[in-house]
Parts: structure tokens; sequence; C-alpha cells
């Protein structure tokens, strides 16, 4: 009896549906977005390099946003969390901008 | 001519210096999973970004996509190195594996949330078969990657040959046979780092999925742990998100 009294009180609340078919959607968006980053690939001709590379960033940063907004709940968070999870990532987009920069002309630099 | 002015000193803990207020409405352990997923974001974009700084310096290949051949004076195009699938001996099946991997970690993500929508609803039954399915996912993820790794390592039938006339196969940290040298680094360093951090996450799940089944979080009265457990798990999956868009895609 005593082990019976110990034992949590818990109370099971049913699946919430609306939720669970929300977060099956954002899959599906995930799971559209990398068919088409495979149409991109196979369909746009690697001489349009540039508009590959662009496509294939803006895709990227599409499931970034429903990966970290939905899935890791940031989108529903505090704004104020949310900014200081997403303001210190200009450093690493200036960083990207810069050192591709740089190697372009190491390059052109070589002899 | 003295002059009084009243100053009202609120009682302790009535600031919002005086603790027992949380701004970003969050507890401390969720806090500290964010701010560490924000450091180690910054070291996965130093890697990526040190790529984009080398693979920019080295010349890109000038013909067509057709013609192409590995050589070492020029980077390799990603999908003509990735393209090999298991159990499929020569077939020609460019990303077609890497996709498959990409697939398997994104289902891997779901399953995860899924669990943490239980967890909310104290159904312990449901965390513990989705919590299973997130290890699944995650171990089926470092099979596929060991299998990468190891065609990498061994290389093509054909080989790739030297301008002094050796032949070689495959790659390690001194020889390619698909491009420049870095272009093998690059490959173990990124993907290697991320497959240690899918590694400690499969780790991680196992020991949720343990503390579950014995009834720890019932106890507890929350499973606040899955959720930050989650969150680790989801950044491991967008770590990769980028991973294939600049390593396999660009």
């Amino acid at each position: 009896m005593a082990h019976a009294e110990d034992a949590p009180q818990v109370t099971v609340l049913p699946p919430d549906t609306a939720k669970i078919k929300k977060l099956w959607t954002v899959a599906g968006i995930l799971g559209a977005v990398t068919l088409l980053e495979f149409a991109v690939a196979f369909g746009v001709p690697h001489e349009m390099k540039d508009l590959r590379v662009w496509t294939f960033i803006l895709m990227t940063i599409v499931k970034a946003a429903y990966i970290v907004g939905e899935f890791m709940h940031l989108r529903y968070e505090a704004k104020v969390l949310l900014w200081s999870i997403l303001i210190p990532m200009v450093f690493v987009v200036w960083m990207l901008v810069a050192f591709v920069y740089e190697g372009i002309h190491i390059d052109l630099a070589r002899p | 001519m003295a002059s009084t002015s009243t100053v009202t000193v609120p009682a302790p803990g009535k600031t919002e210096w005086d603790g027992g207020v949380s701004p970003m409405n969050a507890s401390y352990g969720k806090l500290m999973m964010w701010f560490f997923l924000l450091s180690d974001a910054f070291t996965f974009s130093a890697l990526l970004i040190t790529y984009g700084l080398v693979r920019s310096s080295h010349k890109a290949y000038e013909g067509t996509v057709d013609a192409f051949t590995f050589s070492q004076a020029y980077w390799p195009i990603p999908e003509k190195v990735f393209e090999a699938v298991p159990f499929f001996h020569g077939l020609n099946a460019p990303l077609v594996f890497v996709g498959l991997m990409t697939f398997i970690l994104i289902m891997s993500s779901v399953t995860m949330v899924l669990a943490v929508e239980a967890g909310h609803r104290m159904d312990r039954k449901a965390v513990e078969k989705w919590m299973l399915w997130t290890i699944i996912g995650g171990f089926t993820f470092l099979a596929c990657q060991a299998w990468e790794w190891s065609h990498f390592i061994h290389g093509t039938d054909g080989g790739s040959i030297l301008a002094d006339g050796t032949k070689i196969f495959g790659a390690n940290l001194s020889i390619n046979q698909y491009g420049p040298p870095d272009f093998a680094a690059f490959f173990f360093f990124i993907t290697g780092f991320h497959g240690f951090h899918v590694f400690s996450g499969v780790m991680l799940n196992f020991l949720i999925y343990y503390n579950t089944v014995t009834g720890v979080y019932e106890r507890r009265g929350h499973y606040e742990m899955v959720e930050k457990v989650g969150l680790y798990w989801h950044f491991v999956d967008l770590v990769w998100v980028f991973v294939f868009t600049f390593f396999y895609l660009v």
C-alpha cells in the first residue's frame, strides 16, 4: 500500500492534434524545400552559377527559419530571447562576406 | 531653508534587480542551452567560412560538367565526388545518398519535437516511443556517414593520375584523388565535427530515454529535459542543413 501512495499521480492529457498537425506541416515544408534544392541542382545548368548559389542560400535560410522558429520554438519565446540569439548572427554574415572576398583576391594574387 | 523630499525605497525583492524575475521567460537550463548553441553556431560558422575562403582562393572548374575529370588544378564539383550509393557499385547517382541522409536527420528532428509535445502532456509512453525513433534516426545517420567516409577514403575504381605519373586512390589528409588536398581536409573536419555532434546527441537522447523509462521525469513532474536536449538535437539538424548546402550543393 505504501508503494502505491508514493507513486506520482500523473494526469496524461490527450494529444494536441492541432499542434501535431502543424509540426507535420513544417516537416512537409522542409522535405519539399529539400526536393526543390535537388530540382535546382540538376535542372539549372552549372553555367548559371550565381543563380544556383543564391537560390541555394535562400532555400537554406527558409529551412533554417522553420527549424529554429517552429521546431526549436524560438518564434514563440520572449522577443528579448529571440533577438539575443539572432543579432549576434550579424557577425557570421559579415565574416562570410569578408573571407570569401579575401579568398577571391588570394586567387587573383597567385602567379 | 531645509527642504525635504521623500524618496521611496522599494522593499527588497520588489525591483527587477533584486532577482526572482525572468525577463526572457525561460528557465536557467533552457537559456544556457540557447547560449551554448549560439557559441556552437560560431564554431561551425568558422569552419564553413574557412571552407568558403579556401575554396574561393582555388581555381574553379571551367569546362562543361559532362567533361569533368578529377584534377589537382581546380576545386572539384561536389556532385561529381559524392555520387555513390551503398549496394549499387558503379551506379552514378549524384547526391542521392546524401539526400537520403538529410531526409533521415530531418525525420529524426520531427520525432524529437513529437517527444517534446508528448512530454508537455506528461504522456510517458509516447515520450518513450518518439525518443526511441529519434535514437534510431541518429544511429542510422551515423551509419550512413561511416559508409560515406569509408567510400571517400578508399576512392573510386579508376583513381586519379598525378602530374608525375603516380596513381592515387581516395583521400586522406595529405593526398586527395578528387582535387586539392584542402578539399579532403575540409570534408573530414566539417562532416567529422558534425558527426561528433550527432554522436553526442544520440548519447544524450539515450540518457533522456533511460530517465523517461525509469520514471525520473514523471516523479519530477515535468519533462523539461526532453526540451533542452531537443534544442540540441534540432541544432544538429540545422547545422546539417548548412553543411548540405555549402559543402554538397554549392
